[in-house]
């Protein structure tokens, strides 16, 4: 390999922190300044992401793909950290990038000068999510956790208002007690294992005598509260919706992969440690995922038909798709995992897409117009409305709602998961392997089924409910003004869902051999721990050559 | 020495535990940094042979040096990290508390007075 590509798996940490440091020395008001170097670092991001995504997707020698092992100052693992990509961490990264282009290329039309230091959060919140799906190392980990919900505490905050200050008293110190119960949990794993290695950790695990494994199991129990938190389960969940409601629209969009980090380190942490070698300790917890998943969705669906603004409807289609996750991760079943990976892209797309267009679609109403829109609903004269129906037969409909109403539909079709595009795909994914299962199929996972349906009939009533009160009866609103920089994300984001449906079959296949790479921790576990840091001085022919690349599955 | 660390960690963590589920912001942050007082103490005691007293961390200058007569670095290392974190998070934190007194003009954590 070429030897500039070896420091590659650092520069999505190292870059957006350097520059994210950077502009911080600038005076607020060199806005252009900031606004275009943070631009070239998130582009610069996506270019590494994509190119990490190609080379893990490339067959080295007889194996059919690459995994990177960087060992971080040279230290070989397990005694240092190292940072891991693997086909599960490139695609995070990738979502990563994909979204911070979005909705950074959305705040530049405005919402960037609401609020001081706006780019700086935002690249240290693009650098603690980039570390927390590169590192190998639980502690490393950590400190990744605390750089990410560091800056999405300020962001929060960006705009200021008092509902967001409100939101933030309750976002931040649930994530703060969650990060001392992640504390203990490693702390009580490492006590046991004496390793924060993941990779050594999934060899330790099934040598674990009975007194300790209980032990371990504790600890891993307590650490998986942490990420539950995070990604939304309930009950761990009430503050998300009222913050993802209360935040600015790039913020929430932004937001939407927030709790996909805890998904991750579950999935992740699920499978080195409780996967099919983990002996006595095999699918620990898994049923606790699946049953909390399968409350998370009803909650959820519950929750989008109850909520009255269009944000609060986006908070609870967020914990719809958390939950879809967590119980697909319940079930241990690699088939069924490789449909909640693409799932897991499409509604993080989705949901972005949504709360931008969101905005979009309120900027023209007058506060209140919605709860105008129902009264009107109830009040209204009929015949009225007929008048005004014959008056404007003819009149085009004016170009950016059409064009509104057009995405509105497209984020509708996604979030319900409805034919064409591929939302229907995820979920038929995951419906026909929990269906083509051998065997009788469980009870259990009928009720998945069913939820699975009837979360996808509720996002689509509250949806569409939203869509006729606020597109089609604009109760006295002017057309929003939209900035095409601000109509290109959204559109963007909804054209990569569309790329995917079309993409179907490769997309299909790379969550496949990610879900299966993932049910292999031996190989994984072989491959970090195998890897040789690199020799400079080339005294040792077996070390030099190997390098931070060496590693392959 | 376990039983007294054993008992100052269940004192810091109920008195923190109490002190979040109070209703004012004040008593929600002295109760978040009793519970990391708590949690570093924890992982001090997690650390790899058990407590230990007069036992460097690192080796002595020149020579292999005996495992045994070493405490756990681990630990260590990770406690002042984790002092470091918690102690920026307590400070942000606080920020966020005087931004939220002022804008609602009162220190109950959900921003009004609750209704009699």
């Amino acid at each position: 390999m070429i030897p500039a590509l070896d420091h590659l798996a650092i520069l999505p940490v190292v870059l957006p922190l350097a520059v994210g440091a950077f502009i911080l020395l600038f005076d607020e008001r060199r806005r252009l300044l900031k606004m275009s170097l943070s631009l070239a670092t998130v582009f610069t991001l996506l270019g590494i992401a994509v190119t990490l995504v190609v080379l893990v997707n490339t067959p080295t020698g007889d194996r059919w793909s690459t995994m990177i092992v960087y060992p971080l100052g040279n230290w070989p693992p397990p005694f240092g950290i190292v940072l891991v990509v693997d086909r599960l961490a490139a695609l995070m990264l990738l979502l990563t990038a994909v979204l911070g282009c979005a909705t950074l290329l959305f705040a530049m039309a405005r919402w960037h000068s609401a609020g001081p230091r706006f780019y700086t959060l935002f690249l240290l919140l693009l650098m603690g999510l980039n570390g927390a799906f590169l590192t190998g190392d639980l502690f490393n980990l950590f400190v990744f956790f605390e750089i990410l919900l560091a800056a999405s505490y300020g962001l929060v905050l960006h705009g200021s208002g008092t509902a967001r200050v409100r939101a933030g008293l309750h976002y931040i110190p649930i994530n703060l007690v969650a990060s001392s119960l992640f504390l203990v949990g490693v702390a009580v794993i490492y006590g046991v294992t004496g390793t924060l290695n993941m990779a050594d950790l999934s060899r330790i695990v099934p040598t674990l005598p009975p007194d300790e494994r209980i032990l371990m199991e504790s600890g891993a129990a307590v650490l998986g509260i942490a990420f539950l938190v995070k990604a939304g389960m309930w009950p761990l969940s009430f503050w998300l919706p009222t913050t993802y409601a209360a935040a600015c629209a790039p913020v929430a969009a932004m937001f939407a992969i927030m709790t996909k980090v805890g998904i991750y380190v579950i999935l992740r942490l699920f499978l080195l440690c409780f996967g099919d070698e983990a002996g006595a300790s095999e699918e620990f917890g898994a049923l606790w995922l699946y049953y909390g998943g399968m409350a998370t969705i009803l909650f959820g669906g519950i929750g989008v038909l109850a909520s009255q603004s269009m944000q609060r409807l986006g908070g609870y289609s967020v914990l719809i798709s958390s939950g879809t996750l967590l119980a697909a991760i319940g079930t241990g079943n690699s088939a069924v995992i490789s449909g909640a990976l693409y799932y897991l892209v499409t509604s993080t797309f989705a949901i972005c897409a949504y709360f931008l267009l969101v905005e979009l679609i309120e900027r023209g109403q007058a506060a209140g117009a919605d709860v105008l829109a129902v009264t009107l609903e109830i009040f209204g004269d009929p015949e009225e409305d007929i008048e005004d129906e014959d008056e404007e037969v003819g009149v085009a409909i004016p170009a950016t709602i059409a064009v509104l109403g057009g995405a509105f539909v497209a984020c509708t079709a996604l979030l319900a998961g409805l034919p064409p595009l591929s939302g229907f795909i995820a979920k038929f994914a995951m419906l026909s392997a929990l269906l083509n299962e051998a065997g009788d199929i469980p009870a259990a996972h009928w009720a998945f089924v069913v939820l699975l349906m009837m979360s996808g009939l509720a996002t689509l009533i509250a949806m569409t409910r939203n869509g006729i009160r606020t597109l089609w009866v604009p109760a006295e609103s002017e057309i929003p003004r939209v900035r095409a920089i601000e109509a290109i994300p959204v559109g963007a984001l909804l054209l990569l869902c569309a790329a995917m449906t079309f993409a179907g079959g490769p997309a299909m296949r790379y969550m496949e051999a990610t879900a299966q790479i993932l049910y292999w921790p031996s190989e994984y576990a072989r491959d970090v721990l195998g890897s040789r840091p690199a020799d400079h001085t080339a005294s040792d022919p077996r070390a030099s050559g190997h390098g931070p690349s060496g590693a392959t599955p | 020495m376990e039983i007294v660390l054993a008992i100052g960690i269940g004192i810091f963590t109920a008195s923190g535990v109490w002190l979040i589920l109070r209703p004012r912001t004040y008593q929600v942050i002295i109760g978040l940094s009793l519970i990391s007082y708590a949690v570093n103490l924890f992982i001090f005691a997690m650390a790899g042979g058990g407590l230990r007293v007069d036992a460097p961390p690192i080796l002595a200058a020149g020579g292999v040096g005996n495992p045994a007569a070493i405490a756990d670095p681990i630990p260590q290392a990770l406690v002042l990290t984790a002092i470091v974190i918690g102690f920026a998070m307590t400070a942000l934190f606080l920020v966020v508390l005087l931004a939220a007194r002022g804008r609602t003009g009162t220190d109950h954590v959900d921003g009004r007075e609750p209704e009699r």
